[in-house]
């Protein structure tokens, strides 16, 4: 890296702030003794010397850099590095060499029903979970926005789930939906035949799916009870005045100016629900990874199965960089499609 | 100043990296000046191994001064996660406890050393150990040896078999005999919903040591040819035989259900299932977490021949580890597959010896709970496993496509066959 890895900018304000300065006296006397390398910097820690408006950007400056710079180490570079993983044979446990196979992972990959099944879990898990907790969120917010007495009370009772621990919730559940548990008791007494909920290929995905939504309501709920609080009270009242009823109001003046959270939500939520179909998947899968018959399996459950358990870190890379890529386009997506410019 | 200022910075950044680098320098100063070697030993974390091992510990460092053993444990679930993030950090043990299932692919990717053969000569092994050690050996050699050996048998609970008018002292002998029982032990509701599972199973757990190493052997068939290269599970009947057998209990007779209270050992100390394939390894678990249980044990009911399945967690030395310190780690190995650590062993974790001399002895095999399981040792088998997990998720998968979509239980049987053998394929692909 030399000169020339520096920005433009830099060395025209320098180079003017320079030549200013060749004509101080005091300045070219140090000038001629120093090398090269000195001279360049100078200039630099005059201005900084000198000016109290550059010593506070230099102090912003060094201030943000150690964020920078942790955030550079833990996050950029772990996904770069991800980039490179993805391409090569990587077992974990292995020391020696790490040849370089191009797609052959990303072929592998695809050609491996088990992750397409995973791909396609992890989208419906998206679709129902973020729809559910969305939908419920708002639901939950509107009513507590109406009423008066115990707001705190119940705002504390939805938001409750949301900071229980996830492995206690996925447990809880499991005995609420097994074959003896409560949830069939229900079913027995109104009349319907038991369901194997967890145990089938068909529902599991739902009922963790459901697990995940209910644990994510209250966290919606405080999203848009701090939506609803900023819209103007005096938009509703000439919805009034022109005879609105509550369901035209709620159409045309609530959504649309709720339009900002339900975007910030979904992609909020799409990201969380990425990261947390993890858990509930290992902990209410009925074997534990993903069954049964892989009809519960997430991107992130294979994932780690396959860097922790195959060891094939090669491949979990390459898993990675797609879901990576997956999440990418979904957030284009809903930031396309559900943000909207609304003028009031 | 400002270049006061700029000093600090630079320190704190440098102090910084420093700290992020300087793990491994603290490991190597523990190596000490005057010729003290310190070996680093890893096991998984279960209360009873990690206590009985910081005794065996103390004892050996005071019969070898010199040597000093640093223990470290991780959870179970977390052990090969652990295994595998630290070894890239140059973290790793110079002994190590694996299972034995797991030490194909540690083998496959350089991580372990053979054993010496100086210290344990193969004769030696092969003469004094049960024949299903040679489940780790790899290449012609030992890579691993085990202090303890666990075999699954039988658990019943006496309560309920008196409950329902069967004799608490004379359980299933026979295929027939454990079906029968099974039936007997089964409440269930008019709309088919189990209130009372006659025998837990629970594929996931030891249901699938069971069918392989259990089942598929007493009906007289075999899952790998001696090569260990080609699955002949599905060769002759008695693989599909065993198969549909193991099925019958969630299946036709109704008994069993998978989940059933979460797991079969929930379900079983909860008294809500009246008998269980399980391990000598949970004798422990079921008197700590329910000692009023009224259970007795019984070797696994059999057919045309007596089978069992072994499986054991096994001591090996790591690839770096050389010289003086190998030496070190060899002892400290051999200290642990002695005759006296194996008897401190079974006493302390119900894990049974590995040398056929110490646990043949007569009050051991005469003990009311160990006695079944020490009984089955020498017809155990343990399988050659290349990838525990995939080959327990294929025998799971194979269960579930006949119990969930109604498969044909002979179509489903051929198809787990053929998975496992991909995966013996893949495995010696590149050997």
């Amino acid at each position: 890296m030399g000169e020339g890895y520096f920005p433009s900018p830099f060395f025209t304000i320098r180079g003017y702030i320079m030549e200013q300065l060749k004509s101080s006296q005091d300045y070219d006397r140090e000038y001629d003794k120093k090398k090269e390398k000195v001279k360049q910097k100078a200039p630099f820690f005059y201005k900084l010397r000198k000016t109290h408006k550059y010593q506070k950007y230099f102090f912003i400056f060094i201030s943000l850099l150690l964020p920078l710079i942790f955030y550079l180490g833990i996050r950029v570079m772990p996904t770069l590095f991800t980039f490179n993983m993805g391409f090569r044979e990587w077992n974990l446990l292995a020391t020696g060499e790490r040849p370089f196979v191009g797609l052959d992972n990303f072929v592998a990959l695809f050609q491996d029903e088990v992750f397409l099944k995973s791909l396609l879990n992890t989208f419906i898990y998206i679709v129902i979970g973020v729809a559910g907790q969305l939908l419920f969120g708002i639901t939950v917010a509107l009513l507590l926005h109406k009423i008066n007495r115990f707001k705190g009370l119940f705002r504390v009772i939805y938001f409750i789930p949301y900071v229980t621990s996830i492995v206690a919730i996925s447990w809880v559940f499991q005995w609420l939906f097994m074959g003896n548990g409560f949830i069939n008791d229900v079913l027995i007494n109104i009349g319907l035949p038991p369901q194997p909920f967890l145990g089938s290929p068909d529902q599991a995905l739902y009922v963790i799916a459901a697990a995940m939504i209910w644990q994510s309501i209250g966290f919606q709920m405080v999203l848009f009870l701090a939506g609803l609080g900023n819209i103007p009270q005096m938009l509703y009242e000439a919805a009034d005045i022109d005879g609105a009823s509550p369901w035209q109001k709620f159409w045309n003046v609530t959504v649309p100016l709720l339009n900002p959270t339900i975007v910030f939500s979904a992609i909020i939520g799409m990201i969380t629900f990425i990261q947390v179909s993890f858990t509930q998947v290992i902990n209410m899968s009925s074997d534990g990874s993903g069954g049964p018959l892989d009809s519960t399996i997430s991107v992130v459950v294979y994932i780690y199965q396959q860097a922790f358990q195959q060891y094939d870190m090669g491949m979990a890379s390459a898993a990675t960089v797609i879901l990576f890529l997956f999440i990418l386009g979904l957030t284009i997506f809903q930031m396309k499609v559900l943000t909207k410019k609304f003028d009031y | 100043m400002i270049k006061k200022w700029q000093l600090i910075l630079l320190g704190i950044m440098v102090l910084f990296i420093l700290s992020a680098c300087s793990d491994e320098d603290g490991e190597n100063a523990a190596e000490g000046s005057d010729g003290d070697i310190t070996l680093e030993y890893w096991q998984y974390a279960f209360d009873s191994k990690v206590n009985l091992m910081n005794e065996l510990i103390k004892e050996f460092e005071e019969e070898n001064p010199g040597i000093t053993i640093e223990q470290t444990t991780f959870p179970y679930d977390q052990y090969n996660e652990q295994v595998a993030a630290q070894v890239p950090a140059g973290n790793g043990p110079d002994v190590i406890n694996l299972f034995y299932g797991w030490v194909p692919s540690y083998v496959d990717s350089g991580y372990l050393q053979p054993l010496p053969q100086d210290t344990f000569s193969h004769e030696e092994i092969e003469n004094e150990f049960f024949p299903l050690v040679e489940a780790t050996k790899l290449d012609g050699e030992y890579w691993t040896i085990p202090t303890a050996v666990r075999t699954l048998a039988l658990f019943y609970n006496k309560d309920l078999f008196e409950e329902a008018g069967l004799d608490p002292n004379a359980p299933p002998e026979t295929w027939d005999e454990l079906q029968d029982y099974a039936v007997k032990l089964t409440k269930a509701e008019d709309n088919g919903r189990i209130e009372q599972s006659g025998l837990a199973w629970e594929p996931s757990q030891q249901g699938h040591h069971w069918l392989r190493d259990g089942l598929t052997y007493q009906a007289g068939g075999k899952v790998l040819g001696d090569d260990r290269k080609e699955v002949v599970w599905g060769e002759g009947s008695a693989g599909l035989e065993a198969f549909k057998y193991w099925l019958s209990f969630p299946g036709e007779l109704g008994t069993s259900e998978q989940g059933f209270y979460t797991d079969d050992v929930t379900a079983f100390m909860s008294e809500k299932a009246a008998m269980n394939i399980d391990g000598s390894f949970r004798i422990g678990t079921l008197q700590s977490d329910a000692p009023d249980l009224n259970y007795a044990v019984a070797p696994l009911p059999a057919k045309d021949e007596k089978s069992t399945n072994a499986s054991f967690w096994t001591n090996g030395i790591t690839s770096d580890v050389e010289g003086e310190k190998l030496e070190a780690a060899s002892k400290f190995i051999k200290f642990l597959t002695s005759e006296g650590v194996m008897e401190k062993w079974l006493d302390a974790t119900g894990e049974l010896p590995a040398k056929e001399a110490v646990a043949m002895q007569d009050k051991y095999v005469n003990h009311e709970i160990y006695g079944p399981f020490i009984e089955s040792l020498p017809f155990a088998n343990a399988h050659f496993f290349i990838d525990e997990t995939k080959e327990r998720d294929i025998v799971i998968d194979a269960a579930n496509k006949v119990l969930l979509e109604e498969a044909d239980p002979e179509e489903a049987f051929n198809e787990m066959v053929d998975s496992t053998q991909e995966l013996y394929d893949e495995y010696w692909s590149d050997k």
